[in-house]
């Protein structure tokens, strides 16, 4: 069990700066992301994309701005459960939480302040007949293991990089005994050495490519038999298969937090604005998953958000203490040991 | 109708034919404008053409710029997406598109 003060679901900006904000009243911090690194969408979407509206940078990259963010943070030196994110909450009869993971990690504090942003990031799926009803018996939307696939008939669709690195991959190593890739239209816009060597395996007859085409339903019994594809020109085929890969990227869901008991408005978290906390004593929520009256979803009212509700956390663990407030030009950072 | 101010028609999932007046001095998007009238338009990537929750199928005549990259790249990867599918939050309120007719594409995007 991981035992911290604070946890942070969402290791995005909020949340790393909460944990600066946190350093300094020395409480310190444990951070789970469902994403493998640190920063959420700026890291994950958009890390190249300029921002203007961070106060003191008149233009900063969304990574460089978590380069920083982390380099700050780092004397705070906080726990970090990446690639897993968060389920379930309970609480102790001493008045703490466990929070556990997707995978079984537990994380006890005394605080969870939610920092979450849009959610959790889980795979876009498409609009396909009966997609759910054979999603583990036959469809999956992520390739975690391509030895999986050793010996078999696959079916991959999209037409972003993830779509076309599989195939290659899939294909070059004789993984597959069959791969078709189905996209909608008859160019790809991943990158141009990846839509080449797709293309020159097309040629070899190595990737059965349908282009032109969407798969619009599946089949089988207990599990996938085969897939319906619909070409533009209206014509239709059902081709065998034992997988259907769906690669059409990744999409922010509120997900399981939905579940935890907390007032929900407009897929958000309602909060008091004088200390961003829930309707559950020692639950806060910050950044662009909390809702208000006059609510912005803008990094720097989450960094303020992050900041206030750091002052109540302080209160509820040392209710005997009294914080005040010190000015980091005055004291500099003391980082902990 | 101010000078500054044009119409624009947008018929949602129910196809309800909505007339919004919106403001060209405002510096604003399709995607914004729905936002701002309440209808079912998520944006979820807030503009940067980044999801596709504001796709809609241009169904008027207007003349309007060429897709961006970030646009296309975008559509190539989004759902229900047709030939004359745009991305709300890519058309900007201009003088130019007073009048133009955008059907929202369906949710699940």
């Amino acid at each position: 069990m991981i035992e911290t003060d604070i946890i942070i679901i969402g290791a995005g900006p909020v949340g790393l700066f909460t944990v600066f904000e946190a350093g300094l009243v020395k409480l310190k911090c444990h951070l789970i992301d469902s994403l493998p690194q640190p920063g959420g969408q700026l890291a994950e979407i958009y890390p190249k994309k300029p921002i203007y509206d961070i106060p003191g940078y008149p233009e900063v990259l969304a990574g460089d701005l978590i380069d920083n963010l982390m380099e700050q943070c780092a004397p705070f030196k906080p726990g970090f459960t990446l690639g897993e994110s968060a389920a379930t909450i309970d609480e102790t009869d001493d008045d703490q939480f466990i929070v556990t993971t997707n995978k079984g990690t537990q994380h006890k504090a005394p605080v969870v302040m939610i920092a979450g942003g849009l959610g959790v990031f889980q795979p876009r799926k498409p609009p396909v007949e009966r997609l759910e009803d054979f999603e583990d018996k036959g469809v999956e939307y992520i390739i975690r293991d391509p030895e999986f696939y050793q010996g078999k008939k696959v079916v991959v669709a999209g037409g972003g990089d993830s779509a076309l690195d599989w195939s290659i991959y899939l294909v070059e190593n004789n993984i597959t005994t069959e791969l078709s890739l189905v996209h909608r239209r008859s160019s790809f816009r991943g990158h141009l050495d990846s839509v080449q060597k797709v293309m020159d395996l097309a040629d070899k007859g190595k990737i059965n490519l349908i282009t032109e085409a969407e798969v619009v339903g599946l089949k089988g019994n207990d599990t996938l038999e085969s897939v319906h594809i619909k070409h533009n020109d209206g014509s239709e085929i059902w081709k065998d298969t034992d997988h259907f890969v769906p690669l059409f990227g990744l999409k922010p869901e509120l997900g399981p937090i939905a579940d935890w008991g907390l007032e929900i408005e407009k897929n958000a978290i309602k909060v008091d604005t004088t200390d961003y906390s829930t309707n559950r004593p020692g639950i806060y929520a910050i950044g662009d998953i909390n809702e208000y009256q006059g609510k912005l979803k803008l990094i720097l009212c989450g960094f303020h958000e992050g900041t206030i509700a750091v002052q109540s956390a302080f209160a509820r663990i040392h209710p005997d203490k009294k914080n005040v407030l010190k000015y980091t030009t005055v004291n500099g950072v003391n980082g902990f040991e | 109708m101010a000078d500054n101010m044009i119409t624009v028609h947008i018929i949602d999932r129910e196809g309800i034919t909505h007339d919004l007046e919106a403001p060209t001095d405002m510096n604003m998007n399709i995607m914004e404008v729905c936002k701002a009238y309440e209808l079912p338009v998520e944006g979820r990537c807030g503009g940067m053409a980044m999801c596709a929750t504001c796709q809609c199928y241009l169904e008027s005549e207007t003349d309007l710029p060429e897709q961006s990259d970030a646009e296309l790249d975008m559509l190539d990867e989004a759902f229900f997406v047709k030939p004359n599918s745009r991305l709300g939050c890519q058309i900007h309120i201009s003088d130019e598109i007073d009048g133009i007719v955008l059907r929202l594409a369906p949710e699940g995007n």
